[in-house]
């Protein structure tokens, strides 16, 4: 049963839209946060650095629980529930 | 704009409660749902306690699409290289009226849905509140993208990260300090399977918490609930622990070694990942309710701050039927008195005076209580130590049983530390 958190992900049924509904400001990233805690703590771990540093997010796996924005101390999450008919769309949660 | 009696902004528990209510007394109701269906962005543990709420619509909760009621409880006490098992059963628990049933959300909240329709409220899903409006201070309906809906009454019922409520100034953003994230995978497995591995009669439910290892140290523990054929298998764990961990552990990553414990793996084996699942928590208690009503609005359920961490159970949703229950009764009844501004005051005192804020109110230190890291470490072990030593057996003399056990209770117990902590047990 060794699944990744990507296979998990791979169970749920997502309705991607085209809008993408968290925004990362990378500037705020880099000059204000030390801590990065949004690479460790979204339990769908969509958060990443890419090559040249910067926080990036896999919005279209997100499980709209709110860890990320709560936990972002610098405000550098734009965070909206996506638009109605799109994002995760629970059957047995 | 159109208008109509009562909005509901959102189909959780706490929404639907209410314009069932509403509904019910052919009030003109909208509830607006932004996911597929009600239930399709809900995430529960899941247990539902009946008991508190059995009175409000008892209608309801004998026809309700429940899971299991819950009629086994066991808590272990998960430690690296031990794991020590309470598994209390009672009668009373086996027999009707059930206390408490599991429940999933995608499947219970759909069908109270269709229950609000019946009674003549109106769901529309799909629809994302964008936010509420409002003129001189006084919420008045609100803006669904294009749409525009006006309201005498607006039951805000978004959930815990109430974005529109605090946008409008109505709440604070929650804050990690006092919140907590769930993450679970429902598992498919066999009924009797699951009757097998939790001693149930055929359609019987259990509830497994897990405290200790599970965690690592951090606030916190691991749930289990059995379903009819599936089982709700995750963590809680506290925003401030995860967040100030100095070695930055990936939090999802707790799951899987929770799952892979060789005292946890044989009750999940052979099971197949239906769904992976996470929502914010509340934690903070009595201290986190904010003001419950305002010109032209009530808050309910989670966007009220309503939930309860008890350590031994968590409760948001018997708390979400309630405040939903009682917006709907304060509503009708200042409607009646032909002054709808009487009903925010009458909701909150409905609230007061009853179990609703009461049991907040009495578990408020529990929220501080548990912020001792020890709870979650120190005393699963000592547990652990106390069982493993009383139950080995080697080549050498034995020491007898009171040696063995009280050896193991001066380690552990008798010390400055958990004298102090004794006293904080007190509180809660």
């Amino acid at each position: 049963m060794g699944t990744t958190v990507e296979g998990k992900l791979g169970h749920n049924v997502f309705k991607i839209g085209k809008e993408r509904h968290i925004t990362v400001n990378t500037e705020i990233c880099n000059t204000k946060c030390k801590d990065k805690v949004c690479l460790y703590i979204c339990p769908a771990f969509l958060y990443k650095l890419d090559d040249q540093g910067n926080v990036t997010v896999d919005w279209e796996g997100c499980l709209e629980c709110g860890t990320c924005l709560l936990c972002c101390l610098e405000d550098a999450l734009e965070w909206e529930y996506p638009r109605g008919e799109n994002g995760i769309q629970y059957r047995s949660a | 704009m159109e208008k109509v009696d009562c909005i509901v902004v959102g189909g959780g528990l706490a929404g639907l409660s209410a314009a069932y209510g509403l509904a019910s007394e052919g009030l003109e109701v909208i509830l607006i749902e932004r996911g597929d269906y009600a239930g399709a962005k809900n995430v529960t543990g899941g247990r539902l306690y009946v008991s508190p709420i059995r009175d409000m619509y008892p209608e309801l909760w004998e026809a309700a699409p429940f899971e299991r009621p819950v009629t086994r409880e066991f808590i272990t006490l998960l430690n690296s290289g031990n794991a020590t098992t309470i598994e209390f059963a009672s009668d009373k628990f086996a027999a009707q009226p059930y206390q408490s049933y599991t429940v999933l959300r995608a499947t219970l909240d759909l069908w109270l849905s269709e229950q609000v329709m019946e009674k003549g409220g109106m769901v529309i899903t799909n629809q994302r509140v964008d936010e509420l409006l409002m003129e001189d201070g006084k919420v008045i309906g609100i803006r669904a993208g294009e749409d525009e809906i006006g309201a005498d009454m607006t039951i805000v019922a978004e959930g815990v990260l109430g974005l529109v409520s605090t946008k409008a100034g109505l709440r604070q953003k929650p804050s990690w300090k006092d919140h907590a994230v769930g993450f679970k995978e429902t598992i498919e497995l066999p009924q009797e399977v699951i009757e097998s591995r939790w001693h149930l009669s055929p359609g019987q439910g259990a509830a497994h918490l897990f405290m200790g290892e599970v965690t690592k140290g951090m606030l916190g523990g691991g749930f289990l609930y059995t379903n009819k054929s599936s089982i709700s298998f995750g963590i809680v764990l506290g925003m401030k622990d995860a967040k100030e961990r100095a070695d930055k552990i990936d939090v999802y990553t707790l799951l899987d070694d929770f799952k892979a414990h060789p005292h946890v793996a044989p009750l999940v084996a052979g099971g197949e990942l239906l769904e992976y699942s996470a929502h914010v928590i509340s934690e903070a208690g009595y201290a986190g309710i904010p003001q419950l009503y305002g010109d032209g609005y009530l808050l309910a359920g989670d966007t009220a701050g309503l939930a309860l961490n008890q350590l031994y159970t968590v409760r948001g949703m018997d708390f979400a039927v309630a405040s939903g229950y009682y917006a709907a009764k304060a509503t009708l009844e200042a409607k009646q008195q032909g002054d709808l501004s009487a009903a925010g005051p009458m909701y909150e005192k409905m609230m007061r005076d009853t179990w609703v804020i009461k049991d907040l109110e009495t578990a408020q230190h529990i929220p501080h209580f548990i912020e001792n890291p020890r709870i979650f470490t120190h005393y699963p072990q000592s547990v652990g130590r106390i069982f493993e030593r009383l139950f080995t057996l080697t080549s050498d003399p034995t020491e007898g049983i009171y040696h063995k056990v009280m050896g193991s209770v001066k380690q552990d117990f008798v010390n400055a530390k958990t004298v102090k902590e004794l006293m904080g047990v007190r509180k809660i």
